[in-house]
């Protein structure tokens, strides 16, 4: 079973195949150039792997939150390849995305994903890592929120948190402050990975969780967009 | 060759197949114009969350239409600009993902392109070298055209599209988003002799044109007059024989500087039916021959990207591997 996988909702520019258990990644930091990347990025991802776009079986993207053109063109991207190729899609939370590697590198339970949302705000969750399953499950809902009102909500065992992605960066004094009673292990990892969401992915596809092309859409959070109607 | 359009530059879903012997194949539109309308104007944001959840199901639909599967499409065609950023890039990143995973070429067309060739899609179609007029909520423009990629501009708006200032003034009058339409229809009911407008800068030589004033004109004449639904008929066609007889009367210049003699009006505000009238007359007159897209053609559309693509490809334009828009790009750049 091979999954390509898609994540360009930050300045990351990401693509992943996992095939069975073997993945590989192609991964660039690429500010306003994912448009200019993400099909070579494609091409030298199977080329690597000597995989034909026809031998692909699910397409997975992070769906965001993140940054609303980024998560269109992983999305637009993953439901043209899911719609040629006749394949299932499944849209994978970056959020969920980023709380995936940080699980996997610290072998910790208790981890915050928090990316930058501009306008004082980030997109903020909590996720737990069951060892057993390899599966990471939200508490709660994913959230945008200004830096001050969020919350940590994990009540057992020990208060050693994992703080991942580019909020945490952003309102570092801020957050830590908030939360000052978790001890807050700082993951370095600021952008999420494709291989992370090829990852979830497949434990999607084993509980038989996947979509149709165009069933699958972006997760933008923030909806309001517009100032009040007018007259 | 059987060339996908797809267009998204602004708040119509557009998506067609056009095939080089047959013409149009199939063609399917989705207008957010609904959604916007309670806004009183496109909100980029909101136009890209739409085109998303529309270009894969306008894809499904047209091939149904034209009864073919994804495989017998020979290469697609998006709109690279000009446009608003984000519903560019939806089109333009389905396009061409489409393209590469299909293992065929994809190529991004000029919007206003599109546009100018849309007559083209009727059946008789009009030969180069011609002049266009490109009238849009975006653009006004006298252009030269002598082939294909070969355009000249010949003159433009210097201040507000003439399609802006059918809507702003439609605003003024209490009409619906888009105002265009809408401002049409009242002049219908309306008198020509109650009011006059100017024929902003027809009275001096060029091409150019300024409809601003026109604008600031009607808002006045709203201000000294009854607020009754007659006046405002009246408004609304005193506005609009004003427009008309100015862009009748640059492009009768336009024809008579230029030696050709075949006009082609392309885009949204080519729908107005006033308009084709009075330049039907003009032309007429002068002994020349006109051209219109079919009205579904005159505003955004897919079919007229797939027609724009299939000429293009026929041509040996090379197809590029970057999807990235260009949100302002001017005309003549082309080539
Ligand atoms: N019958 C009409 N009379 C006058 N203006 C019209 C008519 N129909 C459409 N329009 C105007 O055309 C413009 C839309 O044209 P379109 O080619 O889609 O423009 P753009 O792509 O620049 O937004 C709007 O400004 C609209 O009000």
């Amino acid at each position: 079973m091979k999954i390509l996988a898609i994540e360009t909702s930050t300045e990351a520019c990401s693509v992943a195949l996992l095939d069975k258990d073997k993945c590989n990644e192609f991964h660039e930091i690429v500010p306003q150039k994912h448009t200019e990347r993400l099909l070579p990025m494609l091409d030298e991802l199977l080329t690597e792997c000597k995989t034909d776009i026809s031998e692909i079986n699910y397409i997975a993207f992070g769906c965001g939150p993140g940054a609303f053109t980024g998560i269109r063109i992983a999305c637009s991207a993953a439901q043209a390849i899911s719609f040629s190729q006749d394949i299932p899609i499944i849209p994978i939370s970056t959020l969920a995305g980023l709380a995936h590697g940080a699980a996997k590198k610290y072998n910790s339970s208790k981890i915050i994903p928090c990316i930058d949302a501009r306008m004082q705000e980030v997109y903020w969750a909590n996720y737990s890592f069951e060892a057993n399953s390899g599966k990471v499950t939200l508490a709660g809902e994913e959230q945008v929120i200004s830096p001050e009102a969020t919350n940590i909500s994990f009540n057992k065992g020990n208060n050693e948190i994992i703080a991942i992605g580019s909020g945490w960066l952003t309102y570092k004094e801020l957050l830590t402050e908030r939360h000052s009673k978790y001890k807050i292990i700082q993951s370095e990892i600021e952008y999420p990975h494709a291989k992370d969401i090829a990852e979830i992915a497949k434990i999607k596809i084993a509980d038989g969780n996947v979509k149709q092309a165009e069933d699958a859409l972006p997760t933008y959070l923030r909806n309001k967009v517009t100032h009040q109607k007018r007259g | 060759m059987r060339v996908l359009g797809i267009e998204t530059s602004c708040d119509e879903t557009g998506v067609a197949i056009c095939d080089s012997e047959k013409g149009l194949i199939a063609d399917a539109l989705y207008s957010q114009v609904e959604m916007h309308t309670q806004y009183g104007g496109v909100v980029p944001e909101l136009a890209s969350r739409d085109h998303i959840r529309k270009v894969i199901p306008l894809v499904k639909e047209v091939l149904q239409m034209a009864n073919m599967d994804k495989s017998e499409i020979s290469a697609i065609a998006f709109t690279r600009g000009p446009g608003l950023m984000g519903a560019l890039l939806v089109g333009a990143t389905a396009a061409r993902t489409l393209a590469w995973s299909l293992k065929i070429p994809a190529i991004g067309i000029h919007h206003m392109e599109g546009h100018l060739l849309a007559p083209m899609l009727e059946k008789e179609k009009p030969k180069f070298p011609f002049i266009a007029l490109l009238v849009s909520g975006g653009h006004t423009q006298l252009i030269r055209v002598d082939k294909l990629g070969n355009y000249t501009l010949l003159g433009e708006s210097l201040d507000d599209a003439v399609g802006e200032a059918f809507d702003k003034t439609a605003k003024l009058l209490g009409l619906p988003y888009p105002g265009g339409p809408s401002l049409a229809k009242l002049a219908e009911k309306g008198n020509t002799d109650r009011f006059h407008f100017p024929r902003p800068m027809t009275n001096r030589p060029g091409l150019d044109f300024s409809f601003s004033g026109l604008k600031t004109f009607a808002i006045t004449t709203v201000r000294d007059n009854p607020d009754d639904d007659q006046t405002r008929a009246d408004i609304a066609c005193a506005f609009q024989e004003a427009v008309v007889d100015t862009m009748v009367i640059k492009c009768r210049r336009a024809i008579k500087e230029t030696g050709l003699k075949t006009l082609v009006v392309a885009g949204g505000v080519g729908a107005n039916l006033r308009l084709r009238e009075a330049l039907g007359v003009e032309i007429k007159r002068l002994g020349g021959k006109l051209y219109f897209p079919g009205l579904k053609y005159c505003t955004d559309n897919g079919a007229m990207i797939a027609y724009a693509g299939c000429i293009r490809l026929l041509q040996g334009q090379e197809p590029e591997e970057s999807f990235q828009p260009r949100p302002r790009w001017p005309l003549e750049e082309l080539f």
